[in-house]
């Protein structure tokens, strides 16, 4: 089984150092110390090992020390940054494990641009040594891209031309759309094996400054404070430490303080349960900060961020996320006023970015999800959050002035305070095209809906009265996990995202589609295929035909 | 500027009538002479040297002697004559007919072997530009200049390569061999090893022994290559390596006889002895050894390499004499790679083709013992009991599956303290460095010889060791 959970000292891959308000994460592969056994990890290439770490890193660095304004990636090896993911790992992996470790660094990548655009967390490569494939869009993903100019030292693309595979981390959207290289230079850039040495990286824009290695210390400096200057990080504050987090996990299922999922084997399905505050919550700044990680919000976002990664890496068969909701809403609704009345105190702005990432993570997990607002329930203002990332959601009706009818409420948080990788809201993405519907539904807030009402506005999908509950459910269930994996995966993906595309979106729906489709053809995993004989000095057998 | 072409650069490329060629090279030529003025051998560029010149490739037109001002040295373009009838010997494409041509598919990386190997050529000269101030003989600072005019070449014959083969890429990397150089921090050379200086002519002899050795492996697995320019200029650039080993492999011999002189004058074998009486003790000799052969190891690479493989199966890389192998294409082949493990050592085959650097390493140490064992002949036969021995492939090294591992020079895994503690007896120790740097004056009186080694046997194209080999200007 893999976890998440990593601690710096015991960190196998990378060094963190901190000077003032630029955090150093150095880059220090041990070769030997791969995630799983069958392959080295040679010139500082990666696995979700040496991912996770990083992962883990920036979350410390987020929150841990808070007056860091800019986090500088380099590396420890010898003329060598970066040689990407590791082939040998990829070439060994089953097709799903591929498709989790490349969603799961693409989420890293894009979480450095999403503190960056929202939380003033700044991030600098700094490329002391040769940069090839994932190690290059690692950098792309970062705000600045420094380059040492050693006469030997390249950046390059080599997928294409060595591997039969994509740049799939962000790569290929990137250079064309965040770094706007020209594409027929892209186009050189991406088929080259050897890449180009700095001088033609800064001219074709695929970095932004380059020096020699005498200099190049005192350039990244020199640009990391100029970053740090102008973050809106705290320049002092005291950070908020992210302790272990207690879990348990048996036979039935994860067990965390607020959130819980079960496992229905036989129905392919898990029931994933978060739970409202059940104790008084800190009123104000200072009681929130000295709650810390114990936090209701942040403890939230830990919980559910962990459990989601658990699920998707160790139980790709449970196809079915049924996402259920318990406790008092007025606790919840509670919990959000702190957080949308302090958003710009950092330790807020950074929870509201953990749960931001967290909920777009539930978006992008190649699970049916289903909401099941029954009673007991408190669909409220952030957990509503939960039904409106839902495929559907089902809501029980129960006859007028029943007091225990399941209500559901909006709040100021589905108003803007998280939006999905489109850019949208939950409710803009929602109402997509129909937008004067929002305003009637801001004049909602805070009032519970039972079944008839949320139906009349659109917020949920369909309203079962008691007598029909149980059955409708298990028909649900049933149905949904009786259909083909592939397709499901594929349609949610494509009914989630209405609107406007954004690098994000490029990433995930174009960029890493066509890289899974590629993973998929012998061309690159045949037994003749280019990933499965890199190393072995074969030529790949490729089939022709274009498709 | 217009060149002589045949006169300027004596080739058999038909220079006088490829205008791509002669563009690249007009451009390329002059920056190459202000390398050599600048980066070159220091303060001797107008003496007169003795000199071979390559002026054709047949026996007699590759060792044409005379007296030459270095920046006049006439550096050639050579390629071995070419076999029509001469295919592919080894890999995936094993028997078709040899590349006239690069192959699309193969051009960045044989651009990128060639590249590297072109690199070191430019780089030697570098690291030995101030040995001329230090020769132990007129003799031997001839040897160096020959030595490093050939290296000269040697970079010709790459920059030829990519000129003629690599369009603005290969012109680009051309001018690139030239801005590198060795020790530059902020431009160093490719290769780690060729950043250092070699400021010593003991560890110069090591250098031609050790290091240039492995130069000689990687040219004879160019000289099997299906890209028929490449393999036939290594061909001819072997037969100038021959000699640069020649030069160590004597230079080792004259310095051990030096050393059994004074021992046997003494009658003793006490290195402090030794030392005291203007010799260098056996002692450290043999860390000199140890030091230089570890290091040329690594460049042989890892001993599990894909690069490895792939410059097999694409026929761009073969093994050292491939003729003499049953199997060819050695893709159901297996190699027993020995790692360590913990604190142990483990055994795992691996595919022979990913092994072809460990095949050529061990080829070349087989080759490095031939002129141990002529040297421990002549300490035996002067009576003593020391002998040299070259340490095990796994001591010190680092690159491969034993670099950073701890062995003493048998290959026994040791602790990292024990290293520590002991490393001084096998390595030279700045002491042994301050030492052997006391003894470095130049001797500039035709004949003599510094007091640390023996003359040589016989001079240099029938003359004698007193012929005047550098006319100091």
């Amino acid at each position: 089984m893999i976890t998440f959970d990593r601690t710096p000292e015991a960190y196998k891959h990378w060094r963190v150092a901190v000077d003032g308000r630029v955090a150093t994460l150095t880059l220090d592969v041990n070769e030997d110390a791969g995630l799983v056994p069958g392959y080295k990890l040679k010139l500082n290439s990666y696995d979700l090992g040496v991912d996770i770490e990083l992962y883990d890193a920036l979350q410390r660095i987020r929150f841990e020390t808070p007056h860091v304004g800019v986090v500088v990636l380099t590396s420890g090896k010898d003329r060598m940054f970066c040689a990407g993911a590791n082939i040998y790992m990829l070439g060994s992996s089953s097709h799903a494990w591929k498709v989790n470790f490349c969603k799961f660094t693409n989420e890293t990548r894009n979480g450095f641009e999403d503190s960056s655009r929202h939380d003033g967390l700044k991030f600098i490569a700094a490329l002391n040594g040769t940069t090839a494939g994932g190690g290059y869009e690692v950098a792309l993903a970062c705000d600045e891209i420094l380059m040492v100019d050693d006469r030997s030292t390249v950046v390059s693309l080599p997928e294409v031309p060595l591997l039969g595979v994509l740049p799939g981390t962000g790569g290929l959207t990137r250079v064309v759309d965040k770094r706007k290289v020209r594409r027929d230079l892209a186009d050189m850039f991406c088929t080259s094996a050897d890449g180009v040495r700095a001088e033609r990286a800064k001219q074709w824009g695929l970095v932004d400054d380059y020096a020699s290695p005498n200099s190049f210390p005192s350039l990244v400096k020199d640009r990391a404070d100029a970053l740090a200057g102008a973050s809106s990080r705290p320049a002092e504050a005291k950070g908020v430490k992210l302790n272990p987090l207690a879990r348990t996990i048996d036979e039935a299922g994860l067990h965390y303080r607020y959130v819980d999922i079960a496992y229905d084997r036989p129905g392919r399905s898990a029931t994933l349960t978060v739970r409202a505050p059940d104790a008084a919550q800190p009123e104000g700044i200072e009681a929130i900060v000295a709650a810390g990680d114990s936090w209701w919000p942040l403890a939230l976002a830990r919980e559910l961020d962990d459990a989601i990664l658990m699920l998707r890496t160790n139980d790709t068969d449970l196809g079915l996320l049924i996402l259920k909701t318990q406790g008092d809403a007025a606790a919840v609704l509670a919990a959000d006023r702190m957080l949308v009345e302090h958003k710009d105190y950092w330790l807020v702005r950074e929870t509201i970015g953990y749960l931001r990432r967290t909920f777009a993570r539930i978006d992008v997990s190649s699970r049916s999800l289903y909401a099941v607002i029954d009673q007991g329930s408190c669909f409220a203002g952030i957990l509503l959050e939960l039904a409106l990332a839902a495929d559907r959601s089902y809501m029980l009706a129960l006859l007028d002035g029943d007091d225990n009818a399941p209500t559901i409420a909006l709040d100021e948080v589905n108003f803007g305070l998280l939006p999905m990788v489109n850019g949208l809201t939950r409710l803009q993405t929602r109402f997509y095209g129909n937008e004067d519907v929002l305003d009637g539904l801001q004049k909602l807030k805070g009032e519970p809906l039972a079944a008839e009402a949320a139906t009349e506005h659109g917020l949920i999908t369909v309203a079962p009265d008691d007598l029909d509950w149980a059955d409708e459910m298990r028909l649900a269930f049933e149905e949904r996990a009786n259909l083909s994996p592939d397709a499901l995966t594929a349609m949610e993906a494509n009914l989630r995202f209405p609107g406007p595309e954004t690098l994000d979106t490029k990433v995930f729906a174009r960029l890493s589609a066509w890289q899974n489709w590629v993973f998929y053809r012998p061309n690159s995993t045949g037994p003749n295929g280019a990933l499965k004989l890199f190393g072995s000095g074969s030529k790949p057998q490729f089939d022709w035909e274009r498709v | 500027m217009a060149i002589d072409y045949q006169e300027k650069i004596p080739n058999n490329v038909d220079l006088a009538s490829d205008r791509t060629l002669q563009r690249a090279l007009e451009h390329w030529q002059p920056e190459f002479l202000n390398w050599w003025k600048g980066m070159g051998p220091t303060d001797f560029q107008s003496s007169d040297v003795y000199l071979r010149t390559a002026i054709s490739v047949d026996p007699k037109g590759w060792a044409d002697y005379g007296y030459v001002k270095m920046p006049d040295y006439r550096w050639g373009i050579f390629l071995a004559d070419r076999d029509p009838d001469r295919t592919i010997g080894f890999g995936d494409e094993y028997g078709k007919p040899q590349w006239q041509q690069v192959p699309a598919e193969h051009r960045s990386t044989l651009r990128r072997l060639i590249v590297t190997q072109g690199d070191t050529e430019p780089a030697s000269v570098e690291q030995q530009r101030l040995l001329g101030h230090t020769a132990p003989s007129l003799y031997d600072l001839r040897g160096l200049f020959q030595v490093n005019v050939e290296e000269g070449r040697h970079l010709w014959a790459m920059v030829y390569l990519l000129h003629a083969h690599f369009g603005r890429d290969g012109r680009e990397e051309a001018e690139e061999l030239l801005v590198r150089h060795s020790g530059d921090t902020d431009k160093p050379r490719i290769l780690g090893t060729f950043n250092e200086p070699i400021s010593d002519w003991l560890s110069f002899f090591m250098f031609t022994y050790f290091t240039d050795r492995d130069g000689k492996y990687q040219l004879k697995s160019l000289a099997e290559s299906a890209f028929d320019p490449l393999a036939r200029t290594c061909q001819f650039m072997l037969t100038e390596e021959a000699h640069h080993m020649f030069i160590g492999d004597t230079g080792l011999a004259r310095v051990t006889r030096r050393t059994l002189e004074v021992m046997k004058e003494l009658g003793t074998d006490d290195p402090e002895t030794v030392r005291k009486a203007g010799a260098i003790d056996l002692p450290t000799i043999q860390k000199y050894m140890n030091f230089w052969f570890s290091s040329a190891l690594d460049l042989f690479g890892s001993e599990s390499s894909s690069n490895a493989a792939l410059y097999f199966a694409s026929g761009l890389k073969g093994r050292p004499d491939e003729g003499g192998y049953d199997d060819h294409s050695a893709i159901n082949e297996t190699y027993k790679l020995e790692s360590p493990d913990g604190a142990g050592v483990k055994s795992e085959d691996i595919p022979m083709r990913n092994a072809m650097n460990d095949v050529t390493r061990l080829a070349y140490v087989r080759d490095c013992e031939i002129g141990m064992t002529r040297w421990n002949r002549t300490i035996e036969r002067a009576g003593y009991d020391f002998r040299y021995t070259l340490p095990s492939t796994r001591f010190r090294r680092s690159i491969g599956v034993w670099a950073n591992f701890s062995t003493d020079p048998q290959g026994r895994p040791i602790s990292a303290e024990r290293f520590e503690a002991q490393k001084n007896e096998w390595l030279p120790t700045e002491a042994d460095r301050a030492f052997v740097h006391s003894l470095m004056h130049a001797v500039t009186e035709p004949g003599k010889m510094a007091a640390w080694i023996a003359p040589p046997d016989r001079g240099i194209n029938n003359n004698t060791v007193e012929y005047e080999y550098v006319r100091l200007a």
